[in-house]
């Protein structure tokens, strides 16, 4: 290679090859860009903003430009930017200051246009060092000059929206999207949505537009990014909460609705029924809390075991060994809360010595609510993996007797294993399946019943619950519960002393599982609701949708992960009041009660609401019911005391032959052996009950014949009464009936 | 349900006097009531007397456990005791072992105690002899996989012995789990009571 390179003929090289091609590109546009689109392009395409930098801002720049330009043949294009502070500030400090100020706007982003400024000052036709400023140097260089309406200057960013909207009117764009997603995808083009989602926000700080249908579509087939949805989620919301003032002319609270359900099933990822159920159980903004708060998991809790240790001492063992705790809350002595822990709180040795449990912090509540008192005999129907259980007996302190049960064998390992570490001495562990529990073993003082349940409460535990759970599981749920709480308060003795209480509780918060199993209960057995002597909670529901439910309802407890920080919850207390005393006003048995204060006001309620009720069959309502036979028997009743209670028994026993309480019957009989024929009184009355609930007449007609035969006969045992009913009942009944129809 | 047969509660007696001696019949007469031993599935369980009469409402079949489970018997009239007796059996316990709260982790995950670790001991235990073994504060230890031990030397001889390292107190191998084994830690014990 010769030396080519001659310096007396230097030819002073122009722009690159690839910014000709730049300017080449520019010049290409321009051919066929209209007016508009290429302002448009000028501002948001990286192209358009490279020129805008090089671009001369109306007044400054040409002050500038006497000083600034360059010399050589790029005069005419390569334009000096304006240089923010770093460089030359003397030169800038004749720019309107306003001009700054406008930039300290932009932040960071003018800092780093400064250095990117400077290099372009100093390095001509360095293009690599251009930096796009987003065109807001420019914008704000370019609207220095405009004014809004009142006469001040707008900030750049209100300026960008009015460029917009202009150009927006000039695309002619369909003023029906939905600015935050369909913006994006129409207009196609990345660069864009960044200020479009400025301005969007802007836009729709007034109003969610609904999207049309075919928005919707296209959602259905492009994936949505979650923000949009969460974004939109939260929009809607809104917009449901002001409903008058925000809403879309001609757009109806379903459509909102509808839509607010579809993005909360896609972004908490719940199934349709659970979300439908969920909005009708909570309000709009309510149920966005609870859906976050189950994503997230609640505190661990621990509860000391009072049987071995203090509250004071176990938590200083524990800080010892690097736990981080702190008492659960006023309402719990015995509950601590696990911040964070260096050691694995489930294999310290306070925790196989039997210190303390690991357990839910509402977990506490149903046993805080029954409060077993020492020396009583208590079921535990539904006892895995028995942290209540163990509560009671620490409660009782190791006194009287406990029978933990649980229908399912490989689950009765756990309450083994937590019975015999937390040192609990007064237990029986058994298998059955609670419906046949009154048969095994009744009289009981209380009865906790922690019924199987659909988990709705628990979902942050288990999320499994979200997408599993349908209509058909819930209703078989109900009806299970519903056979459970009545096993339950054929097992609690009403004459018991210092108890006669059942607490039904749940870890789920669907009415179906709660409230409707409650009032299910206080319709077929001789039970009332009590305080739960929990002051926080929310009240129970007393109406949902098209049913309604009982009043004293409201003193059952509903707790929520977003409100109370525990799991979701139910918890409800029930009395079983005694009959023993064969007087004629019930109203007075009800007085006699253990609890007098409640008793009264509770039967007042209920007397006056079963009156109008038809469905009541408290023993108080057995006067109000307006049906032929009744009175008659409750005159033989009350004349025959005892013996025609028997009567009333062994002829109700038929009638109940199909129904659950069947099997009641004879273990009623049982108990009443056991029991010294009191509860037999009890069960007796309730049999009679139940049938007039059926409100089925022939049986009442059947009753009233019964009567008339029997007459003041002495039953010498109920099983002996009840022998007169074998085996083929339906035959029986069948020729009792025919004898009655033949009789009138 | 039933009581124990004269054989069984021999067998049984004996392991108990190895560890408490004839304090047996504290036991059995306690200020609160009468307790006894019953046996269901091969299992002892030591109930008071109120409970054992309601316990008999229920069926063989379903009855898991009753009271709190001493041991059980093995399938050659072996009897094993639980780790589930610790807590009546140490107050009445003879010899007892104390540890040094260094050594107090180890021997809860299974490790034998060393002389080391050897807090105090009670006089004159003999070789072999059962003891249980304590914290410095008292608490009966609970190891995986069994409290129970025995000392495999005897006092006198382990006083003489120089060298820290021997092993003061083998642990007896009967596993009955409350803890999970040490290679792994879960928040919930394994629940099933294991021979």
């Amino acid at each position: 290679m010769g030396r080519k390179l001659d310096p007396t003929t230097y030819v002073k090289k122009g722009p690159g090859r690839k910014s000709r091609k730049q300017k080449g590109a520019e010049t290409e546009l321009a051919k066929f860009l209209t007016d508009g689109e290429r302002d448009m392009m000028m501002m948001f395409c990286r192209a358009g903003k490279r020129a805008q930098v090089t671009k001369k801002p109306k007044e400054s720049i040409e002050k500038e430009e006497p000083k600034k330009g360059f010399t050589d043949e790029n005069s005419e294009w390569l334009k000096p930017a304006k240089r923010k502070r770093e460089v030359g500030q003397s030169d800038n400090e004749d720019d309107s200051d306003s001009q700054w100020e406008q930039e300290e706007d932009e932040g960071q982003e003018g800092g780093e246009n400064n250095k990117g400024k400077k290099l372009l000052i100093e390095g001509d036709g360095d293009d690599d060092d251009l930096v796009d400023d987003y065109g807001a140097l420019e914008d704000s260089s370019e609207g220095e000059g405009e004014v809004d309406g009142d006469g001040e200057e707008l900030l750049p960013i209100e300026r960008a929206a009015r460029k917009q909207k202009k150009l927006q009117e000039a695309m002619g764009q369909e003023s029906d999207d939905d600015d935050e997603d369909d913006d994006k995808r129409t207009s196609g083009d990345e660069d864009m949505d960044e200020d479009d989602t400025v301005q969007a926000n802007l836009d729709e700080m007034d109003k969610f537009i609904l999207p049309g249908a075919e928005e919707i579509a296209k959602e259905g087939v492009l994936l949505v990014d979650l923000q949009t949805i969460h974004q939109r989620i939260k929009d809607n919301v809104d917009v449901l909460s002001h409903f008058a003032t925000k809403r879309e002319e001609g757009k109806e609270r379903t459509e909102y609705l509808s839509l607010l359900k579809k993005d909360l099933s896609t972004y908490y990822s719940y199934n349709n029924f659970l979300i439908d159920k969920l909005l009708d159980i909570f309000p709009v903004s309510e149920l966005i809390d609870f859906l976050e708060a189950n994503e997230i998991q609640r505190p661990v809790t621990i509860r000391t075991n009072t049987l071995k240790t203090r509250r004071r001492d176990l938590a200083q063992a524990l800080i010892n060994r690097g736990v981080n705790l702190d008492p659960l809350g006023k309402w719990s002595k015995v509950g601590l809360v696990i911040f964070d822990s260096s050691v694995p709180i489930g294999a310290t040795p306070e925790y196989l010595a039997g210190h303390y449990m690991l357990q839910g912090a509402s977990s506490f509540l149903p046993v805080m609510a029954l409060s077993p008192q020492e020396g009583e005999t208590v079921l535990d129907m539904s006892s895995a993996p028995g942290g209540k259980t163990t509560y009671m007996a620490q409660l009782m302190r190791n006194t009287g007797v406990i029978v933990a049960n649980d229908a399912s064998a490989d689950r009765l390992k756990s309450v083994v294993g937590n019975i015999h570490r937390l040192g609990v001495t007064n237990s029986m562990i058994c298998n059955y399946d609670g419906r046949q529990f009154p048969k095994v073993m009744g009289g009981f003082d209380r009865v906790l019943l922690d019924a199987p349940c659909s988990g709705t409460g628990v979902i942050s535990k288990d999320p499994a619950v979200k997408t599993s759970k349908d209509e058909s599981d819930i209703q078989r749920l109900a009806h299970l519960q519903k056979e459970l709480i009545l096993a339950a308060i054929d097992s609690v003795n009403a004459e018991s002393p210092s108890g006669g209480y059942l607490v039904y509780c749940t870890c789920s918060i669907m009415v179906e599982e709660n409230e409707w199993v409650v009032d299910y209960a206080l319709k077929k057995r001789n039970v009332k609701l009590v305080q739960t002597g929990l002051d926080f909670g929310k009240e129970g529901f007393t109406r949902f949708k098209e049913r309604r439910f009982h009043p004293s309802l409201k003193l059952s407890r509903r707790f929520y992960p977003h409100s109370h920080n525990m799991d979701g919850f139910f918890v409800a207390k029930l009395k079983k009041f005694s009959n023993t005393v064969p007087t004629t006003a019930v109203e007075k048995d009800g007085e006699e009660e253990t609890k007098p204060s409640e008793a009264v006001e509770v039967t007042a309620d209920s007397s006056d609401e079963d009156g109008p009720s038809n469905a009541g069959s408290k023993n108080k309502s057995k006067k109000q019911k307006p049906v032929p036979g009744k009175p008659a028997m409750s005159q033989k009743t009350t004349a025959n005391g005892k013996p025609a209670k028997s009567i009333g028994k062994k002829t109700t026993n038929p009638s109940t032959l199909k129904k659950n309480e069947k099997p009641t019957g004879p273990k009623k009989a049982k108990i009443a052996k056991m029991d010294g024929g009191t509860v037999k009184v009890d069960g007796e009355l309730k049999k009679s009950n139940t049938v007039k609930t059926e409100g089925e007449t022939t049986k009442e007609l059947k009753e009233g014949s019964r009567f008339e035969k029997k007459g003041d006969k002495q039953r010498k045992s109920p099983m002996q009464s009840k022998k007169r009913m074998g085996k083929n009942k339906f035959n029986k009944l069948k020729k009792l009936l025919k004898k009655e129809e033949v009789g009138q | 349900m039933r009581p124990l047969t004269d054989d069984e509660t021999k067998t049984m007696f004996e392991k108990l006097s190895k560890y408490i001696g004839e304090n047996i019949k504290h036991l059995v007469d306690r200020p609160d009531g009468t307790y006894c031993f019953r046996l269901h599935n091969d299992r002892v369980y030591y109930i008071s007397e109120t409970i054992l009469k309601l316990a008999t409402n229920i069926s063989r079949g379903k009855l898991v456990s009753v009271g709190t489970c001493f041991g059980k018997f093995t399938k050659t009239i072996k009897f094993r005791l639980h780790i589930t007796a610790l807590d009546f059996l140490a107050p009445y316990a003879k010899f007892k072992v104390w540890v040094k709260p260094g050594q107090e982790q180890s021997f809860l995950y299974g490790n034998h105690v060393l002389k080391s670790g050897l807090g105090r001991i009670t006089e004159n235990t003999n070789q072999y002899q059962g003891v249980v073994v304590y914290s410095m504060a008292d608490v009966p230890l609970v190891s995986w996989p069994s409290p129970f031990t025995y000392c495999p030397l005897s006092n006198q001889i382990s006083q003489h012995i120089a060298l820290p390292l021997h092993i003061l107190s083998i642990i007896q191998s009967n596993q009955s789990t409350y803890s999970p084994p040490p290679s792994h830690t879960v928040h919930y014990p394994i629940k099933s009571v294991n021979i």
